[in-house]
């Protein structure tokens, strides 16, 4: 029934920082909500993305490969996908093994530096790929929002432009970093 | 911060205004006067020119090429343009290979909130970076006292270079090799703590745009640099 507008959010390889700041708009949750039903996210108990959403926000990089299939299934899903946070927009934090071979980092995780259980697991974790990526170098992307993370009042900002079928200028409003 | 001397005095437009400048000025001294923003990394107040970054590009009226603002000097009648489309791509090239040709993670640098590149990429409007990351295996080099070389950072600008030869007379640093396998090096490329020719001044941490020369025990975002002394070093050299 509802003519609003389908709204998601999508967690890869980041920290969630984007997600709390998301959360960091406080009351005004409700303007969007006026706005926008939350269709899916780490937020809502719901395990299969939706048959199309209007806008979607991903946090995080592409690292694992179930990052990598899931951002593809996102993007065919999905009218308008956000790179929320410099994982998403830089590979940031993630992206900082990249010199550095899946193994080496594996070995350095869980058999040098583990006092107990030494062992590198392989069941449920989905393996690492070769390197962690921006979310713009797996899909097309359409509003890039940089910042680690970016402010509440930059992401309440961008979505609600959105939402109102305008284009974001981003310009001025956050950088790499913050 | 130059001595104004008797000179002749020129005019032409940047951007459409009228602007007089004095003979030998280059366009970026005559922007700057004028309170015109042209963006630079390389260039730095006290320091001589050495136009390696490329990102204060201008366009010159009757010429297809691109001239560097900081080499090049204002003639009688030119028509300068600081800001264009084709410029402002140029600039996100120059920007996208200096970010992704070694590991800039802003949001955990200690010069984070105080880095040239940084704020050049927000002032520009930059909000990613268009190429592939080339997530070179760089090395840090900490063995000096009280600072660090964190070729992760470095953009090779030659500030600390040129500021360790012109204003400390030390020239410790250099650079060695080429491409993208250019390095900032101390001495005959030893370690920074083992330099004998190193005064352990600080003005090439102090002049570095980014977190590439840091003092050490900071913290993200900690770095902040002082450059306001340096034209005044290099105005007391030409007394």
């Amino acid at each position: 029934m509802s003519e609003k507008a389908k709204l998601a959010t999508v967690w890869l390889d980041g920290c969630s920082g984007c997600h709390m700041s998301f959360l960091d708009i406080d009351e005004r949750i409700l303007a969007v909500a006026e706005l926008a039903d939350l269709v899916y996210s780490p937020l809502v108990d719901l395990k299969v993305f939706p048959e199309m959403v209007d806008v979607t926000l991903v946090e995080g990089a592409v690292s694992s490969e179930e990052d990598y299939h899931k951002i593809q299934k996102v993007r065919a899903h999905t009218k308008v996908l956000v790179s929320l946070g410099d994982c998403a927009v830089t590979a940031n934090v993630p992206g900082m093994r990249n010199p550095f071979k899946v193994q080496d980092i594996l070995n350095r995780a869980y058999l040098e530096n583990a006092d107990l259980n030494q062992h590198i697991p392989v069941e449920v974790i989905p393996p690492l790929r070769k390197t962690s990526v921006p979310v713009h170098q797996v899909v097309e992307v359409d509003v890039f929002v940089p910042g680690c993370p970016p402010s509440a009042d930059t992401i309440f900002y961008v979505l609600t432009e959105l939402l109102a079928g305008r284009k974001p200028v981003m310009l001025g409003k956050t950088r790499f970093g913050i | 911060m130059k001595r104004q001397t008797q000179a002749r005095i020129i005019t032409l437009k940047i951007d459409g205004v009228d602007v007089a400048a004095r003979e030998h000025e280059t366009i970026l001294e005559l922007a700057q006067e004028n309170n015109i923003f042209i963006p630079t990394l390389c260039h730095l107040d006290g320091l001589s020119e050495y136009g390696g970054c490329r990102i204060c590009v201008v366009e010159v009226k009757g010429s297809n090429r691109l001239f560097p603002a900081c080499m090049t000097p204002a003639t009688e009648g030119m028509e300068v343009i600081t800001n264009s489309e084709r410029l402002r791509l140029y600039r996100f090239s120059i920007l996208d290979m200096l970010f992704s040709e070694r590991n800039h993670v802003c949001s955990v640098c200690v010069s984070n909130g105080h880095c040239d590149l940084q704020y050049l990429s927000a002032k520009l409007g930059m909000t990613r970076v268009e190429v592939p990351y080339l997530n070179p295996k760089v090395d840090v080099d900490a063995s000096h006292e009280h600072f660090i070389m964190d070729h992760n950072r470095c953009i090779l600008c030659q500030r600390c270079v040129r500021v360790c030869g012109e204003i400390e007379g030390a020239f410790t640093k250099g650079v060695m090799g080429r491409g993208v396998n250019t390095r900032i090096i101390h001495d005959l490329n030893g370690a920074w703590g083992d330099s004998d020719t190193c005064t352990s001044c600080g003005k090439c941490v102090n002049v570095c745009p980014t977190g590439a020369l840091v003092e050490k025990g900071k913290s993200a975002g900690e770095m902040v640099k002082r450059r306001d002394w340096l034209p005044y070093l290099r105005l007391m050299q030409e007394d």
